[in-house]
């Protein structure tokens, strides 16, 4: 029971990661119908900078209060983002109104690419760390239920609270305030979303930056973690099938998906893996994505399509 | 029953062209929208009705000729700067916001009128709040009008069609328009469904006093409820002027009823 339980807490944990990626591409996907291919090198572009301004900031002003410094350069790391977002509407998506979908995701590819290197340019490219003080010792639960206990790790456990907390923020941002509103209100339909004086190109700015700052938030975790360096910018392959898996354009959807995906694939490393040879943790996500698509194309939560004949 | 005054002239179209490649959807139409009437824009299938409304509307950017709008000239404006002078419209096959609920629909007509910005907004700052509640009042007001108020919270895909037709006129009215532009907003419904639609859209015009751009295909309505109809056919403007005079136009006539040759 132990080890179940302990491979079922890490895949969540894993999945949360997933889905915070997963939840940039969805946000974007809605809005303005783009599918930001580029989501991945935004996490690995606002975790370069965030890690970067982290060892700047005291060299240069002689600050050592950890806290204060890693919250200066959160909130650089945002500014930048913003720009960054600003700078794609303004340079890329704006000019490719009303283009084919391929168009847009090939222009996305290009950023995928420019940001990737650009982001080396600039802040290096060796592996960087960040710290923000999450905890990093293991604790033992259920003792006293059944012998040897779970062991958790305390870093998984506060970035999932993390990721928790933000989905949460999100979803009362869109629900409640008159600018989530008008969010909704242009993934719905961008047409009438004009006609009622929705200025497209703002809200594409904030869709931008508010999945930019989910990239700032999901490239702290892993890089608090793993560490910051180029290999950040695949989780965004990983992030493919969970939004496969979850549907397109739904944010429940996208964050079930990770957790599904994240469970699934440690589950069948440890309990199928041994009866392949391993390596199932590899490619589980994408034949899951796969075998989804062929059974229900929508996704989980997606809009079915239908077409009028 | 009406006690409206019809006024000066605040919506001049001048000879408007717009084709898409080869098609010509409208040459040369000119006509004039008077302040609290009900101007409708009537013809056949195809007869460039829409195309016309989507000029208004900046949906369209017209190859030739402008829109004057009080005093103001354009002819390349986009659908947003048009709703910021003052601008509203419907839609012929429903563009609803479906996936939100019949409030959030009415609330987001009210996004121009929204003056906090998105951290007062994000931080939920008791300006936000304010507005918000305001706005809402605003928005009650225009449901208890339109008669809708047991479908306040009921996702807008989920209504009958007559109703999603009221909703999108609420959208609209939302915006507190000088204008409304009604693209054939009886389309598609039964007699009860068209007497109710007919009852708000004078309501609208008697009680806001807003002015109404009205596109039809069904003749009997329009020349019930307008004040003055352009006819179009074949993108040709073929007829002007009170219900009667156009009824008794023979061109108008030929359009309709066909012609032996």
């Amino acid at each position: 029971m132990g080890p179940f339980l302990e491979t079922l807490i890490g895949g969540l944990m894993t999945g949360m990661l997933y889905s915070l990626v997963a939840l940039g591409f969805v946000l974007i996907f809605k809005a303005s119908g783009v599918f930001n291919f580029a989501q991945g090198a935004m996490v690995l572009f606002a975790a370069l900078t965030m890690a970067r301004f982290a060892q700047w900031i005291p060299q240069w002003t002689g600050l050592s209060d950890k806290l204060l410094v890693n919250l200066l350069a959160f909130g650089v790391a945002m500014i930048v983002m913003i720009g960054v977002a600003w700078l794609i509407e303004r340079l890329v998506l704006g000019k490719l109104v009303n283009q084919e979908g391929i168009t847009l995701l090939m222009a996305t590819l290009g950023i995928t690419y420019f940001l990737d290197g650009f982001g080396q340019t600039l802040f290096g490219s060796d592996i960087y760390k960040i710290d923000v003080g999450l905890p990093k010792d293991p604790i033992f639960l259920f003792e006293q239920t059944f012998q040897g206990g779970v062991l958790i790790n305390q870093e998984d456990l506060a970035a999932a609270a993390i990721a928790a907390a933000l989905v949460a923020l999100l979803a009362a941002f869109f629900q409640y305030t008159s600018t989530g509103r008008a969010l909704r209100a242009v993934a719905d339909d961008h047409q009438a979303a004009q006609s009622i004086g929705i200025p497209l190109s703002r809200i594409w700015v904030i869709v931008w930056s508010v999945a930019g700052f989910v990239a700032l938030v999901a490239g702290i975790i892993w890089g608090s973690k793993l560490g910051v360096q180029f290999s950040l910018s695949l989780v965004a392959l990983k992030a493919l099938p969970v939004v496969i898996l979850g549907g397109l354009t739904s944010v429940p959807g996208a964050i079930v998906g990770g957790l599904i995906i994240g469970v699934g694939e440690k589950l069948s490393e440890v309990f199928i893996g041994p009866y392949f040879g391993g390596g199932i943790e590899i490619w589980f996500a994408y034949v899951l994505a796969l075998v989804f698509l062929l059974v229900r194309p929508q996704g989980l939560f997606g809009e079915k399509i239908i077409d009028r004949v | 029953m009406t006690t409206k005054k019809i006024g000066e002239v605040i919506l001049d179209v001048n000879n408007i062209s717009l084709s898409f490649g080869g098609v010509k959807a409208l040459s040369d139409i000119s006509f004039n929208v008077r302040e609290h009437e009900i101007r409708a824009i009537i013809g056949p299938n195809g007869a460039g009705k829409s195309s016309m409304l989507n000029c208004i509307n900046g949906v369209y950017q017209p190859q030739q000729g402008s829109i004057n709008f009080r005093g103001q000239t354009f002819s390349q404006m986009n659908s947003r700067q048009v709703a910021e002078l003052g601008f509203a419209r419907t839609f012929q096959n429903l563009a609803l916001f479906k996936g939100m609920n019949v409030i959030d629909n009415l609330m987001s007509g009210r996004n121009l009128k929204m003056k906090t910005n998105l951290f007062q907004q994000a931080l939920y700052l008791g300006a936000a709040r304010r507005e918000e509640n305001e706005h809402r009042a605003f928005v009650e007001h225009i449901i208890d009008f339109l008669e809708i108020q047991a479908y306040r919270k009921t996702p807008v895909g989920r209504l009958p069609y007559g109703l999603q037709k009221r909703v999108d006129l609420g959208r609209a009215l939302a915006m507190e328009p000088q204008v409304l532009l009604l693209d054939e907003p009886m389309a598609g419904m039964n007699v009860e469904e068209k007497q109710d639609m007919c009852r708000f859209v004078l309501d609208v015009n008697d009680e806001f006093g807003t002015t109404i751009v009205l596109i039809e295909h069904d003749m009997g309505v329009v020349m019930d409820i307008s004040d003055r109809v352009v006819v179009l056919d074949y993108g040709k403007k073929i007829g002007d002027g009170t219900p009667d005079e156009v009824r008794s136009n023979e061109d108008v006539i030929k359009a309709y009823l066909g012609t032996t040759h």
